[in-house]
């Protein structure tokens, strides 16, 4: 099964992904994350206003089998959340890259998305393992 | 994964059909090969082949064997005929459980153990001091086969005419069945598979119609392949040990290490249906027999969560009125049901069908209900 690993977006080594759209950036689990977790049937997310720091646990993905911490890719507040996961936790199987996004963030510091993989060392990283 | 990992015959069979390789107690076994919610439904409505080769085999021999087993067991193998299995439990002086287990009899003299993957070491330790401290010790022989058996689990309701077109002749040995499709609920038989002997067994861990079948380790793979290529008319599909554990659950079937152990005894599990106290004296009985007259401590309960949570899982604390009183032992979200199901020790006090509890999840409490086991049954 081929995975996909978009272009245009940055990963950190615990296979959250990250899209910047200018002081603000979204946050997800990658398509090889969603892969090995299978069947998303809970997703909690943290609260709106909550000051991250990068790689703080923020989030906790349940699927059928065991509950897994998910990351914070950067610092920063969470200006917004995706309650639709609320309703459809298996968004984040079927569109991990899209509707299954898990929340925004306001940038604390945007130098830090440069020390997140490109496309090429994330897909370098999950073929190695 | 730190010390080396046991492997079953049909560990390549797993890899060709991708399957998710995990640690399971000291074996490295599938937990999926597409996902536990596909294969789980794939169990209730159609049919599944599990590997359970990692399980033990243990043969108990000679013309005492009927005692030393009575005398080592909580059921009543007095009840079995020949072809004839039952579930039972191996406890500990004080009535904590040893290992649970199906005792099948093979023969007048002949019962094959079939006992957990990760208690075939303390079994065997247990059974051969038993074994001595029994007064006929010589009429008894015990043989350990499981390095040299290996076994696969056919479940679902589409089971029965699959496993006719895998054994299609009449039974050699154990119940006289023309084919295992006639075989009823815990009856085992012999049948011919490329010329050698194996057994078939009415029975299974999914709580719905299937089969185990026994064979020697070299002929398990030929016996997987054989059910797959046959399989496709009955969607038959290789199923792992994360949905073997959802099913379970579902149904409300111990698993050792989760509901069962050394310090926990079957009145406690709900499981006395099993301790034959009527049969005379057995390992752990004065014990089992006091619990059952005046009560327990613990008693394990089934719940459904009430509103939208994670799932329950194992060691997360159940509430009553404000008070932690027990905890979770198996939790899981339900495929079938579509929530978070489980199951828990709590005072008998707690433990009535109907009443509230709540599940500490990270440190919030989510509304419970203690439900009637099993927590789901087949439509009627």
């Amino acid at each position: 099964m081929s995975t996909q690993v978009p272009a245009d977006l940055r990963y950190a080594k615990s296979h959250e992904w990250l899209r910047v759209a200018g002081e603000f950036a979204t946050v997800g689990i990658t398509d090889h994350a969603q892969h090995e977790l299978t069947d998303v049937v809970f997703v909690e997310l943290p609260g709106v206003g909550r000051s991250l720091k990068s790689g703080e646990a923020c989030a906790v993905v349940e699927s059928v089998k065991t509950a897994s911490d998910i990351y914070a890719p950067v610092s920063g507040d969470v200006v917004e959340v995706n309650k639709a996961l609320e309703s459809n936790p298996a968004l984040v199987n079927t569109e991990p890259y899209a509707a299954g996004w898990f929340f925004k963030l306001k940038l604390a510091n945007p130098a830090e998305v440069s020390t997140l993989l490109n496309a090429d060392s994330y897909l370098a990283q999950i073929s190695g393992s | 994964m730190p010390q080396t990992l046991r492997r079953t015959p049909l560990f390549a069979a797993h890899q060709r059909a991708g399957g998710k390789l995990i640690e399971f107690g000291g074996w490295e076994m599938p937990v999926q090969y597409s996902t536990i919610t596909d294969e789980h439904l794939c169990v209730r409505r159609g049919a599944g082949i599990f590997d359970i080769s990692h399980m033990g085999e243990v043969i108990i021999r000679g013309p005492a064997a009927e005692a030393f087993l009575n005398a080592t067991l909580t059921n009543d193998v007095r009840k079995l005929v020949v072809g004839l299995g039952q579930y039972t439990l191996m406890c500990n002086e004080r009535g904590g459980v040893i290992d649970d287990l199906y005792a099948y009899r093979l023969g007048a003299r002949e019962y094959l153990l079939i006992i957990n993957a990760s208690r075939i070491e303390p079994d065997v330790v247990w059974l051969q001091e038993r074994l001595g401290a029994f007064p006929r010790h010589a009429d008894v022989t015990l043989a350990n086969l499981s390095d040299h058996t290996a076994a696969a689990a056919i479940q679902g309701p589409k089971t029965p005419g699959l496993l006719d077109q895998l054994f299609p002749a009449a039974s050699t040995g154990g119940t006289p069945v023309a084919k295992p499709s006639e075989l009823k609920k815990n009856q085992i038989a012999q049948f011919t598979f490329n010329g050698q002997s194996v057994c078939v067994a009415r029975t299974g861990y999914s709580g719905e119609d299937g089969f185990e079948v026994i064979t020697p380790a070299t002929l398990i793979e030929a016996v997987w392949d054989r059910a797959l290529n046959l399989g496709h008319p009955f969607c038959l599909q290789p199923c792992g040990l994360g949905a073997r554990d959802t099913l379970r659950t579902e149904v409300c079937y111990p698993l050792y290490g989760h509901e069962l152990d050394e310090h926990t005894t079957p009145i406690e599990a709900g499981l006395g249906f099993f301790v034959a106290l009527d049969k005379g004296d057995f390992t752990g009985r004065s014990m089992l027999a006091e619990q059952k007259a005046t009560g327990t401590k613990k008693k394990l309960v089934a719940f459904k969560m009430t509103d939208k949570s994670p799932p329950p899982r194992p060691h997360y604390a159940i509430w009553t009125d404000g008070t932690a009183v027990g905890e979770v032992v198996s939790g899981t979200q339900s495929p079938s049901l579509n929530i978070g199901i489980g199951m828990g020790y709590v005072p008998p006090p707690s433990a009535k069908v109907g009443g509230r509890i709540e599940i500490e999840i990270r440190g919030r409490r989510f509304a419970a209900e203690i439900v009637k086991k099993p927590i789901y049954s087949r439509a009627a």
